[in-house]
């Protein structure tokens, strides 16, 4: 008997196949699924040795560690897709605290039935945005659940980075008197991924932001190792991570309408939606709390980095026993800009 | 962005906040109620309030189509998306508006009923296209802007044979409500809550045009300004209704122009008097039972009737006894005078309809305005 010179005689049939059970269950399948897909993409060393860990060399300095969970609809949206997301989403993560990323995990939970070509397509994505990054993924888990009993893929990830020795960064550390800091234009990836999923036809295509912004976090940190808080205003907005870090530090704030940088279609998109730029999701902004001499630095890094172009000063922490974040808005009036009750919904007139 | 920001000028805001400080005489006080959501909306979104004098006064009044449509009607909606084989479809921020026993569509989604958010009527009609084995039902609320997009997709789901196409109507009609008020013992008896003038409705005017406020503004002698929902207009709106309150004048002005005519849309006009009619009664949340106040199809269209093809529910358990929902939406009171508000009643634990809806009074309050509330109290 002749033994095939490939474990797997026949390649993974990407255009044409899908993920079914065996895919997930261990065997011969997983196998090829893992080899031919997740392994030729993120192809690093760690990876390659094909461990159930990543084994790596790591410089001295604190650790930070991080998970989060990928569940997106649609998986793929205008400038980005769920593989991309989740690169930049734990890279950011990581980077909130000062940190250079290392390396990352990524664990797949695959719908029975779901396309090998789009699963290619994230995972390719995925290892793109991997290596733009200089971040690996040094180690993966793939599982397969029935038909029915997903939401085509979800992807789970794990992040680790070192903190540079000196850089406490942390969202209790505001202080009245500091200036708040955006990196960027509020609410474009929001707006990107629910152009597509309720099919509206915007005239100009509002593009998701997604990105990782470590290198960025890298420069500031790099001049002004004594940024107070680092946090990239995901889920919930501007509006919710502002309310967040005034909770944590026991702070009120008070930020300016009309300097929030929004982009004039994305106002435009909130407009038609009934919604607010303010509570609309972004994946590559970040916001920064520093004291205020350190604002005009800080300013300046991040304007010349391609990511922080748009970088504005937006306010500034105060005190405040009910740690209400206000905005003085364009006309001149002061309200509260609270948290995010549930979900933004649009509204009917 | 054009549009946009022609009407969020700061430095003009600033100039009719003097004007209107200017002309408003010190000696009296002025009540004015802004009959919909969209500009409480506005005052709390852009801190209005900050900008007018004392005197001036801003009621909130009841015109938000999700605080006003009363809990049987919530409760029918969720029976009819438990019903088997149906797919409930409406417009967003009806999703978390709560029934009877704290349930909403959103939560009869999480147990499994089959609910859908859509943009427009129209999607509703895809869905219908796309699912021909199950029966979709368009849970239509509000007033008369959101009537004509129901009556078109009604027109297509007859254009395309649909048989799986049906509309819960809970369209309500603006005019009933602004004369209840009115008529209300508190405003034209007790005396108890005084209100000089109207701010008129902005989309609703854009179809049924400004005439029908002619006769308010006659019979009872109150001043309308139909404006706006960006701040100037409302700004503006304060400006021309001081002024007509200080020259005795009740007359119906119309400063959205640049989308509101006299005599409105004719063609949605025609429209929607072609396929619906009045109910002889229908309970408001807060107003009661108003009557000629609301819409359901006219017999030709009973195939897409919705309350025809199914025995809807028609209870009303009531609200909850210690809600000033009520009250509030008739301007008696406000927010703050409920013991529930900030309490055990927030946005995101809703007990009663205003603050359900981001446009209702007391979510707006909640969400925009409460530092003022403590600043006081300090």
């Amino acid at each position: 008997m002749t033994l095939p010179r490939r474990a797997h005689p026949r390649p993974l049939d990407i255009q044409n196949g899908r993920v079914d059970l065996t895919h997930g269950g261990g065997g011969r399948a997983m196998a090829q699924l893992v080899e031919e897909l997740f392994i030729a993409a993120f192809d690093n060393e760690a990876l390659n040795q094909r461990n159930d860990q990543g084994a790596f060399e790591v410089p001295g300095g604190r650790m930070v560690m991080t998970t989060d969970g990928y569940v997106i609809s649609p998986l793929f949206f205008p400038g980005g897709d769920i593989g991309s997301l989740a690169v930049h989403g734990t890279v950011n993560d990581v980077a909130m605290a000062g940190a250079k990323p290392i390396s990352l995990s990524a664990g797949f939970i695959i719908e029975e039935g779901f396309p090998l070509s789009d699963l290619k397509r994230i995972v390719t994505s995925m290892a793109k945005a991997s290596k733009d990054a200089g971040v690996p993924v040094v180690t993966g888990d793939t599982k397969v659940v029935e038909k029915g009993k997903g939401d085509g893929i979800f992807i789970t990830t794990a992040g680790i980075g070192i903190v540079p020795p000196g850089v406490e960064i942390s969202g209790d550390k505001a202080r009245p008197g500091d200036a708040i800091l955006v990196s960027g234009t509020m609410g474009d990836h929001g707006v990107a991924v629910m152009s597509q999923r309720e099919s509206l036809g915007f005239e100009t295509e509002i593009l998701s932001d997604s990105a990782a912004l470590h290198t960025m976090v890298a420069a500031m940190v790099a001049a002004v190792p004594g940024i107070r808080v680092l946090r990239d205003p995901t889920r919930g907005g501007l509006a919710s991570t502002l309310n967040e870090i005034a909770g944590q530090s026991g702070v009120g704030m008070l930020m300016e309408e009309a300097l929030v940088p929004v982009k004039p279609q994305v106002l435009g998109a909130c407009e038609l939606l009934g919604l607010d730029p303010l509570y609309v999701a972004n994946e590559g902004k970040l916001i920064c709390i520093c004291a205020e001499e350190d604002a005009p630095r800080l300013l300046d890094i991040m304007r010349s980095h391609p990511l922080g172009r748009d970088a504005a000063r937006i306010g500034a922490c105060r005190e405040d026993a009910h740690h209400f974040v206000q905005m003085k808005t364009r006309m001149g009036g002061n309200r509260v800009v609270d948290w995010l009750a549930g979900e933004q919904l649009p509204r009917i007139c | 962005m054009k549009y946009i920001d022609e009407f969020r000028d700061g430095e003009l805001a600033q100039s009719i906040a003097r004007a209107i400080k200017a002309e408003a005489d010190p000696a009296s006080t002025y009540h004015i109620m802004e009959f919909c959501g969209g500009h409480t909306h506005a005052i709390s979104r852009y801190g209005l309030e900050d900008l007018l004098p004392a005197n001036v006064r801003m009621i909130h009044g009841p015109g938000c189509p999700v605080c006003v449509l009363p809990i049987g009607r919530i409760d029918a909606a969720i029976w009819l998306a438990r019903q088997p084989g149906v797919i409930l479809c409406t417009y967003g921020d009806m999703l978390r508006v709560p029934g009877s026993k704290r349930l909403s569509l959103l939560k009869a989604k999480a147990e499994g009923a089959d609910v859908r958010m859509v943009y427009s009527t129209m999607d509703a009609i895809k869905l219908a296209q796309s699912n021909p084995d199950r029966q979709v039902v368009f849970f239509a609320i509000g007033f008369e802007t959101t009537t004509p997009p129901t009556a078109v997709a009604i027109k297509q789901a007859q254009a395309l044979e649909l048989k799986n196409f049906s509309v819960f109507c809970n369209h309500v009609l603006t005019p009933s409500a602004i004369t209840q008020i009115l008529d209300s013992p508190e405003v034209r008896e007790l005396g108890t809550v005084k209100l000089d003038a109207f701010i008129g409705p902005a989309h609703v005017s854009t179809i049924i045009g400004s005439r029908p406020y002619e006769y308010f503004a006659e019979e009872y002698q109150r001043p309308v300004v139909i404006a706006g929902f960006e701040p100037l207009d409302v700004m503006q709106a304060v400006r021309m209704l001081v002024r007509q309150i200080n020259e005795g004048r009740f007359e119906v002005e119309n400063e959205f122009a640049r989308a509101v005519t006299r005599d409105g849309n004719e063609k949605a006009k025609s429209l929607v008097a072609d396929m619906f009619e009045l109910r002889r009664v229908f309970e408001w949340r807060g107003l009661g039972m108003v009557p000629y106040s609301a819409l359901r199809l006219k017999e030709p269209y009973a195939a897409w009737d919705a309350e025809r093809r199914w025995d809807v529910p028609q209870d009303n358990p009531g609200d909850n006894k210690a809600c000033e929902c009520g009250a509030i939406l008739r301007g008696v009171k406000k927010p703050i005078d409920c013991k529930l508000f900030g309490t055990i009643c927030t946005p995101e634990n809703p007990m009663g309809s205003c603050m359900v809806s981001a446009e209702g009074a007391c979510a707006a309050h909640w969400t925009y305005g409460r530092f003022r509330d403590l600043e006081k109290s300090e």
